[in-house]
């Protein structure tokens, strides 16, 4: 069973996106919330480590973490997946585990 | 947690101890947890390796050493200690920078062995994998 990853900074500021992606697991998720949802503007110098992540399994963003930050949804990277706060639960609970990269 | 049920624990320290409470409360956190008899297994990568180096002195900064207790892990039964080999090469480190933390092998006459077990970045997503519960700090 898989992990869900959680990322809640900026990969401009800290270097847990860049941990997490290289820890992953086969087919472990990885869901962007609050600062980390920057990472999803596609055209960024770190879009290359979300494509590397999208390779190997779901990225998803939250949606209103890229609302409350005028991140377009029409500027995410191809292939992520938007999600709501239920989203996150069911996530949640179809993972064997979570991880989160403070 | 009933008794009897034992799950595989992950404590993930990726922080620098000092600048911020995490890596104290990592180590408390672990230590308290020893006593529930879980099957422990604690992570230092990224800055976390900084937890680990010999010699650290905080005298000047006014703020408890708190280095002295990760060499009581082993007391504490805990016997799955791994830290990432490029995180610290990354930061420039090697193995002879850190903590010399030893446990009484029970299965050996109580011969003191070294606790702290290198691995690579590959090895350490696998056990990360296999936990019922990562706790990050």
């Amino acid at each position: 069973m898989s992990t869900l990853h959680i990322v809640n900074k900026s990969p401009f500021e800290r270097n847990a996106l860049a941990s997490c992606i290289g820890h992953l697991g086969n087919d472990d998720a990885v869901l962007l919330i609050e600062d980390a949802v920057v990472a999803a503007r596609d055209g960024s110098t770190v879009a290359p480590l979300i494509r590397e992540a999208l390779t190997n399994g779901p990225v998803y963003v939250l949606a209103a973490d890229l609302a409350a930050r005028a991140i377009k949804r029409e500027g995410v990277i191809a292939g992520m997946k938007l999600i709501d706060y239920r989203g996150f639960v069911e996530l949640a609970a179809q993972h064997a585990r979570t991880q989160s990269w403070l | 947690m009933a008794e009897g049920i034992k799950k595989k624990l992950l404590y993930v320290n990726r922080k620098a101890p000092y600048g911020t409470i995490y890596a104290l409360e990592g180590l408390e956190v672990v230590l308290v947890g020893a006593a529930f008899e879980q099957d422990v297994s604690v992570a230092f990568l990224d800055d976390g390796v900084f937890q680990l180096l010999d010699g650290q002195d905080t005298a000047d900064i006014g703020v408890k050493n708190f280095s002295r207790a990760y060499k009581a892990l082993g007391d504490f039964e805990v016997r799955k200690v791994y830290v990432e080999r490029e995180s610290l090469a990354e930061r420039g480190l090697d193995s002879a920078d850190l903590m010399q933390i030893t446990y009484e092998d029970e299965n050996d006459d109580g011969a003191e062995k070294p606790l702290v077990r290198l691995i690579d970045r590959r090895e350490l997503a696998h056990i990360m994998s296999e936990q019922d519960v990562i706790l990050s700090f």
